[in-house]
């Protein structure tokens, strides 16, 4: 099986008429057994098509032309308009929602994911580029084109959660060369308040009978990795061996500086690389010094041969 | 992006939290104007954007205006922490009863600010919360439901604090908060926060920092408080090289060639995308390399711009060779990029084989990419060489070249 997405999951793209937004609907209509992508939102557009996809006014029309509940929705307007985007995914019944733009403001981010907490929705970034359960669906612009994702991901035991949407392929990629696929892979975005964290996303893998270890990709700033440690720790039902690769080490020697994801920004003592690998290590979660090392360590730790 | 005391205090006045009578001078004229205004002690602060400015000598305690000028003339010329003061504070100097304190932050785990509150003020929160855990009160609040004051009270009154200060510092902490949402802060402080012999409140120090992200919508408050676009407010200034950076980025809005970020290493590096430059840059000194220059590029820039920013690398004092190194790409074609970062080896009359160290960038348009840097004789790989092995190859490169 899979987390969040499977063969029959529907969604929407909002802001589907973005040049990005264009590719990125048809990679997700390419991939695996093809997405079912049940319409577009552009505020003014409606009665255009992309790759085939009805376009609309207003989520409410997508969801009266579809005529039933949709499954999710990937949202790429411009940062102003997010907020207004996602409540109104939300407030239509739409259950996950995919906010691929970055550079939303924290206050905006706090209130979508409250509104959607208190409406049972989920949602995956902001700043992300999706989900991907390999050969069959995919979400957003993970992995890019079908080809290009094909070539990156394959189907099996590996769960994968990256800060970085870039590097949740090449580490898939290096997972595949070594024979390991992949049951689902998250890229949850790299802001400092994001819809789902590591810690929120572990209970559904371990739910899933497929996923059998956890890799993920983590960077300094937040705290997420020491709600993870602890949730390993106090509240895990099914302990999944986890792999972790750390970046952004040199940080440390910069207080102040922000690098890589907005979420970085190095503010305190209690962010640094170094602290954040020693927790997780203390949780038996085992970080890998690079890339490479990860196949060998998931192998060691499944009882698999390397 | 920070503020300096003297902007965050007028930001915490204008939400009608009281201050002291204080004024903020560029000159030791202008110092001693304020100081006779206020017309007895004063203290004069410098105005940095870092910390330390009390053990640096940048706050002084003067009885009379020409002392207050005089102190404000020193100060003015010293430096701390590598930042020159951009003017002074002359703060009246008041008798305090007690010094408390008020802040607010996110909480990225809650997803929500919390309110901050401990009547032990005037020394740092998180030494408090360590000494006294039962003398820090905390209370989230929702962004999405209005801010009602019983909130601040409940964070108020779980320190023990009651009686007339309770009341009187609600208002002053549910101002803060509503200030904190209303302005996009990331961080929102008064402390300390003084009683006065009177009983009365008054914010005596505030620190404030606002979103980057969120300074579209700040403007009318940025421009009141003069804050210019340009100002980036970063923990250093931008150097020459990081300008000419950004100047290439803004080239055109194809992409980006971001965040490029001065070091004084001899190994240049055009490198992509956010959590793979991370990586790499680590990669590079983890094999003993010295990066000349950290950058991040993404989003399919224009050969023109990938060759703008291999050109201003190159061109880098110091600089011997590049590697140009991503994550696996998929929005980004790697044949643009091979051109551009051939165009500006070209262009400044060097070998791309000689210059180029490594080319590692699998991905999107990689056949016709490789095509191009083979023509060149420029050694690249593909994704079966990891992103620490092609830095190994690029420093040990370099490397050979000094021997040589």
């Amino acid at each position: 099986m899979s987390i969040l997405i499977d063969e029959n999951t529907t969604f929407i793209v909002q802001g589907i008429t973005g040049r990005e937004a264009v590719n990125l609907t048809r990679e997700c209509i390419d991939y695996g057994s093809g997405a079912k992508v049940v319409g577009g939102v552009t505020p003014g557009r409606k009665g255009r098509e992309v790759h085939g996809v009805p376009v609309f006014d207003t989520v409410e029309q997508a969801v009266e032309n579809h005529g039933g509940p949709i499954n999710g929705s990937v949202v790429t307007v411009p940062p102003a308009f997010t907020k207004d985007a996602v409540f109104e995914a939300i407030e239509h019944g739409i259950e996950l929602i995919v906010i691929v733009t970055e550079r939303i403001p924290r206050g905006d981010v706090a209130q979508m994911v409250e509104l959607a907490s208190a409406r049972g929705a989920r949602i995956i970034g902001p700043n992300c580029l999706g989900i991907i359960v390999p050969d069959v669906i995919k979400m957003g612009g993970i992995g890019g084109p079908a080809k290009d994702a094909a070539k990156a991901y394959s189907w099996g035991p590996v769960g994968v959660i990256s800060r970085s949407g870039g590097m949740t392929t090449e580490m898939s990629s290096t997972l595949t060369a070594a024979g390991l696929g992949q049951s689902t892979a998250v890229s949850i975005g790299g802001d400092a308040i994001i819809g789902s964290s590591y810690a929120e996303l572990m209970p559904l893998f371990e739910a899933d009978e497929q996923t059998e270890a956890i890799v993920i990709y983590t960077e300094p700033g937040g705290r997420m990795e020491a709600e993870l440690a602890r949730y390993v720790t106090e509240e895990s039902t099914r302990k999944l061996p986890i792999v972790a690769f750390m970046a952004g080490r040199f940080m440390d020697e910069m207080p102040g500086m922000s690098f890589g994801h907005a979420g970085t920004i190095v503010e305190g003592k209690e962010d640094t690389a170094a602290e954040k690998i020693e927790r997780l290590a203390s949780a038996g979660i085992v970080v890998a010094e690079e890339i490479a090392e990860i196949p060998d360590l998931v192998k060691e730790r499944l009882g698999v041969a390397a | 992006m920070r503020f300096f005391e003297y902007e965050a205090r007028e930001i915490v006045k204008r939400a009608g939290i009281p201050v002291t009578d204080f004024g903020f001078a560029t000159t030791d004229q202008q110092a001693r104007e304020i100081a006779h205004r206020i017309g007895g002690p004063t203290v004069i602060k410098s105005q940095v954007l870092t910390g330390g400015r009390m053990k640096a000598g940048g706050v002084k305690f003067a009885d009379n205006a020409d002392e207050a000028a005089e102190y404000a003339k020193d100060i003015l010329k010293l430096e701390i922490g590598g930042h020159m003061p951009r003017g002074v504070l002359v703060d009246p100097k008041v008798e305090v009863r007690q010094e408390y304190y008020a802040g607010v932050v996110w909480d990225g785990l809650r997803k929500q600010p919390v309110m901050i509150f401990s009547p032990v003020g005037g020394i740092d929160i998180e030494q408090v919360a360590e000494e006294q855990p039962d003398k820090v009160g905390r209370r989230h609040f929702s962004t999405i439901q209005p801010f009602s004051d019983y909130m601040a009270k409940e964070a108020i009154a779980s320190t023990g604090v009651g009686g007339r200060q309770l009341t009187r510092i609600t208002t002053v902490l549910a101002r803060l908060a509503r200030l904190f949402v209303d302005h996009d802060m990331t961080l929102a402080e008064i402390n300390p926060l003084g009683e006065l012999e009177d009983g009365s409140f008054v914010a005596l120090d505030a620190h404030m920092d606002m979103e980057n992200e969120a300074r579209s919508r700040q403007k009318a408050l940025l421009a009141e408080l003069g804050v210019g676009d340009e100002e980036t407010r970063e923990a250093r200034e931008p150097t020459e090289f990081e300008l000419a950076g950004e100047e290439v980025d803004s080239m055109d809005h194809r992409g980006v060639a971001g965040n490029v970020t001065e070091f004084d290493g001899d190994l240049g590096l055009v490198i992509g995308a956010g959590g793979g430059s991370l990586t790499l840059f680590d990669a590079v000194r983890a094999h003993g390399g010295r990066p000349a220059n950290y950058c991040e590029i993404g989003g399919n820039p224009s050969v023109r711009k990938a060759a703008g920013l291999a050109k201003l690398v190159l061109q880098k004092p110091g600089v011997d060779k590049i590697a140009v190194m991503m994550s696996i790409v998929s929005n980004t074609r790697v044949d643009i990029v091979a051109r551009g970062v051939i165009k500006a080896c070209l262009e400044l009359g060097y070998d791309p084989a000689e210059k180029i160290a490594i080319f590692r960038i699998p991905g999107a348009w990689e056949e016709e990419g490789f095509k191009i840097l083979e023509k060149y004789g420029v050694e690249y790989c593909d994704r079966s060489v990891s992103m620490h092995e092609a830095a190994r190859r690029a420093v040990e490169k370099i490397q050979g070249a000094a021997v040589a």
